[in-house]
């Protein structure tokens, strides 16, 4: 039988060579496309640069400040003690620059995640055929092993933050394109309806009816596509995108227990904030409704 | 004669690609389950025609699958028509352009929802004021409006509340404000208290008739429910698989159903309330029978009359209004005519 698994095996990669055409896709990207690469990389590298001059400058204390006081006016008291524990737990271990670094990229990879989910999203809920060729893309996109992208990311923009954040939006992106779709296919059709009645031109529609109506699952899709554009930049310090990632990275190099416990509790710290403070502006509608 | 504000002629609405095969079928006289069977085609609407008058309220009546929902939107558009044509006011709005049609849907008529359709995200002013606000009207005078046509409804101390935070029966206060708002001269309304507890219903109908004496608009009212169709329509149309099947005033309907499809709404219904003394002569008495008792005019609603005719001996002369005597009712076809309309209840 392995006999036979094997003799299949050999034959069939000569016919259906499958990694090898992708090898050659990429060297033909790469021999053809450096320009319009280069062009995207220079856009990235610039946008992520102005949002990581902007958290640094901030003093540490007015970050603890303003995030401790939306958790305490988002969740109560009791949250809010717990942003400031956490925070000052990551400044006294040493890892609130590198935590400021990873915030940055993470944010950076989530606005950029937006800007083109969101209005494929819009897109993919008004046409049922984009949405049904969309959807395995998507998937594709979202179950591939994260590490796989990396390899072509760095092939196609050198090492450093760029391709992280590329690849950390190739990631990140599919849970707000189909929890866009979803929110909007789900407004029921009376409310469409109602929409329409009254005199709603399409950009009307969207913006005043199916748009705020959808928001609190388009929420849910924006706090998914955060958590894991966060775990996905920590992965992405393997080409070199810097901030806790490199600290988890060298611990493992070294096998220093402590130090991956040190700056991994620091990913674990950041993540819970970011997840409770987004999640609770998904749900603030109907929370302040009843 | 005054003009329909609303003419209905041929009207077709098919669900289904090839509507020329469809139609064909339904001239050759096959039902809407047929037609079903052999080409998968939905028959929506099947050749209806009916003019609404100005200032009227009509009911479209019919079970559930009639095509009462799809007429009242194949009127403002919200379904597109197969064929046929829609005037309104002389002016056929099947072929209005898509920019037009918006602009005509913002002036002059307006939907009120079964499931009410709110928007969740808006306050009740700013759900009142939704129409006005497509329209571009700037924020003061639509909230000005939004606050006086709630104030009509009766939910004037409400309007800082999410429709999240009313009852059933207000939120659809809330509906009809917003189809009030942009007044218009048209008013559809889409099984619109069907939702409500059954007092609640009867409130929203007191208050649709209370809306129609201040201002008179035209209304086309869709139902399953008889007794809501009696209480409020001025004409009923009763539709079934598609076909409109019968209309005329609820006295119409109730003493000359067309056929046993129509009779069925009946059951559980206390017809007897809409007949009238013209409708209770004794077919054995004649003029003749008539020996100068009390009179009863022919208008004249049955728990009145028997208030009269109960109390007299002799039969009791019915007059019309040019003051023709058109018969006589005695105790005896009073009673016997009861027991007849009590047999749906």
């Amino acid at each position: 039988m392995s006999n036979l698994l094997s003799q299949i095996t050999q034959a069939s990669h000569d016919v259906l060579p499958l990694g090898k055409w992708v090898n050659a896709g990429v060297k033909h990207l790469l021999d053809n496309g450096a320009a319009v690469f280069d062009s995207i990389g220079v856009v990235v590298e610039q946008f992520a640069t102005w949002v990581e001059m902007g958290m640094l400058a901030l003093p540490f204390w007015l970050v603890i400040l303003v995030a401790t006081a939306v958790g305490v006016r988002r969740l109560g008291w009791k949250f809010g003690l717990f942003v400031a524990l956490s925070l000052a737990l990551i400044v006294v271990t040493g890892f609130w620059l590198q935590t400021m670094v990873t915030l940055a990229l993470t944010l950076s990879a989530t606005l950029i995640s937006l800007f083109f989910g969101i209005p494929l999203g819009i897109w993919c809920a008004r046409a049922p055929r984009v949405n049904a060729s969309i959807r395995p893309m998507l998937d594709f996109m979202q179950t591939m092993p994260a590490f796989v992208y990396l390899i072509p990311a760095a092939m196609l923009f050198g090492l450093g933050r760029v391709p992280g954040i590329i690849a950390t939006v190739i990631f990140a992106m599919p849970p707000v394109v189909r929890l866009t779709s979803l929110g909007i296919r789900q407004v029921s059709s009376e409310q469409v309806e109602a929409g329409n009645a009254f005199g709603c031109t399409s950009t009307q529609l969207l913006f005043k009816v199916q748009l705020p109506i959808a928001l609190p699952t388009i929420m849910a899709g924006v706090n998914q596509t955060i958590m894991m554009a966060l775990s996905m930049v920590i992965i992405a310090s393997m080409v070199g995108a810097g901030g806790l990632g490199n600290d988890v990275l060298a611990s493992i190099q070294r096998l220093d227990i402590g130090l991956g416990f040190e700056s991994g509790l620091a990913v674990v710290l950041l993540a819970i904030i970011l997840d409770r403070l987004t999640e609770s502006f998904g749900v603030a509608r109907e929370s302040s409704d009843s | 004669m005054t003009k329909p504000k609303i003419s209905v002629r041929n009207l077709y609405k098919i669900f289904g690609n090839n509507i020329s095969e469809a139609v064909k079928l339904l001239g050759e006289g096959l039902s809407k389950d047929e037609v079903f069977a052999r080409t998968g085609h939905v028959v929506g609407v099947n050749k209806v025609s009916f003019d609404v008058m100005p200032g009227e309220i009509y009911v479209l009546m019919g079970l559930s699958g009639s095509g009462k929902s799809t007429l009242i939107r194949l009127i403002n558009r919200l379904v597109e028509p197969s064929s046929g044509s829609i005037n309104i006011d002389g002016e056929d709005i099947t072929a209005l352009p898509q920019c037009d049609l918006v602009k005509w849907r913002r002036k002059r008529v307006a939907m009120v929802f079964q499931s009410f359709a709110l928007m969740p995200h808006r306050n009740v002013l700013d759900n009142a004021a939704f129409g006005l606000e497509m329209a571009g009207t700037p924020r003061k005078a639509r909230e000005d409006r939004a606050m006086e046509v709630l104030g009509q409804v009766g939910l004037q101390t409400y309007a800082a509340k999410y429709p999240s935070q009313l009852s059933g029966g207000m939120q659809q206060r809330v509906g009809l404000a917003r189809a009030l708002a942009v007044d218009p001269d048209i008013l559809l309304m889409d099984e619109a208290f069907s939702a409500l507890d059954p007092l609640k219903r009867v409130e929203m109908q007191g208050l649709m008739l209370d809306l129609q004496r201040e201002q008179q608009r035209t209304v086309l009212f869709v139902s399953h429910d008889l007794e809501e169709a009696l209480r409020i329509g001025t004409r009923i149309a009763i539709m079934e698989g598609g076909n409109l099947v019968q209309e005329g005033t609820p006295h119409q309907i109730i003493t000359q159903p067309a056929n046993d499809y129509v009779r069925r709404f009946f059951e559980g219904v206390d017809t007897s309330r809409y007949l009238t003394a013209a409708d209770l002569l004794d077919p054995g008495l004649n003029g003749h029978s008539y020996n100068g008792g009390p009179r009863l005019p022919s208008h004249t609603t049955l728990p009145e009359a028997m208030k009269i005719v109960l109390g007299m001996d002799q039969p009791v002369g019915v007059f019309d209004a040019t003051d023709q005597l058109l018969g006589c009712i005695s105790a005896r076809s009073l009673l016997v005519r009861m027991a007849q309309e009590a047999r749906h209840v």
